[in-house]
């Protein structure tokens, strides 16, 4: 193995590198959150948003070496189940009432 | 090799990320935020929550994702027309996205104190978690589960057949 490869293998990462993804995972969240047309699909962006916060919080977890960040995210993923469950019934629920998917014909709230 | 690891799932990440928002069937999306949630699990291993990247695959990647393809397929959900959002979003959405990446991603790249990961920083073992959370907040824990039996029963109650469908209650009061 030359001193390369070696010096490789023992690169550290900063955090900042975690945070960013976290930021831009979040980014791509909202712009699906935006852009999808589909109930279903704009459910799973807010599922990315969720899970891009969770890795921020991991990521402070592991600079403070503390362990309530890591528990705050596991109560994140048991609300996300939840949301999620409840969330797929009022879905279903929609699409028994309305017969589709598309959020611009479930516009019954609309002004 | 903390590095070579970051990359290759980070990027995954990404990839599965971007993929989620270019595909216009709902089931290519939900397999793309199940490559998004696996490679995230393996990110929180290398930051040592080792019980998380295990609850991650389960709770993640397994059950709310199982949950999502089942209504996808049960609802027979078709492609999507593609749009590029509405107009409110074009105006005010996106440029509203882009500071706030931009503004964060400054503060995280001046920020001071930040430290560096690597593999020789060992990991959170699931007994100091579960000492914390069966101890300190033991009663959070507590409350949880009964938001989760809350859910249950509200997602039983929406999903009910008949359910905020005049026909389906027709239907049964004709039944009777």
């Amino acid at each position: 193995m030359n001193p390369t490869t070696t010096q490789l293998l023992q690169q550290e990462v900063p955090l900042s590198w975690y945070l960013l993804l976290s930021a831009v995972l979040f980014a791509l969240g909202v712009v699906g959150f935006l852009i999808k047309r589909n109930l279903i699909t704009v459910f799973m962006s807010i599922e990315l948003m969720l899970n891009a916060v969770n890795l921020s919080f991991v990521t402070f977890a592991h600079q403070w070496h503390e362990v309530k960040g890591q528990i705050f995210v596991f109560f994140v993923m048991m609300v996300a189940a939840a949301e999620a469950a409840v969330g797929l019934a009022i879905i279903i629920a929609v699409f028994r009432a309305r017969a589709t998917l598309a959020v611009d014909r479930i516009d019954l709230m609309k002004l | 090799m903390h590095l070579i690891l970051f990359i290759v799932f980070a990027g995954i990440c990404l990839a599965g990320a971007i993929n989620l928002l270019l595909q216009t069937h709902p089931i290519n999306s939900a397999l793309s935020l199940i490559v998004v949630m696996t490679s995230l699990a393996v990110l929180y291993l290398l930051l040592g929550a080792e019980f998380l990247a295990a609850a991650q695959v389960i709770v993640y990647g397994g059950a709310i994702m199982v949950l999502f393809t089942f209504v996808v397929m049960l609802l027979n959900a078709g492609r999507e027309e593609r749009t590029l959002g509405s107009r409110s979003a074009r105006v005010v959405g996106f440029p509203a996205v882009a500071v706030i990446l931009a503004v964060v991603a400054t503060v995280i790249l001046h920020a001071q104190g930040l430290g560096t990961a690597d593999l020789s920083a060992g990991i959170t073992s699931t007994e100091d978690l579960s000492s914390v959370l069966f101890t300190k907040l033991l009663l959070p824990f507590e409350v949880t589960s009964v938001l989760i039996l809350i859910a249950i029963l509200g997602a039983v109650a929406l999903a009910r057949h008949g359910h905020g469908d005049p026909e389906g209650k027709s239907e049964r009061t004709g039944e009777q």
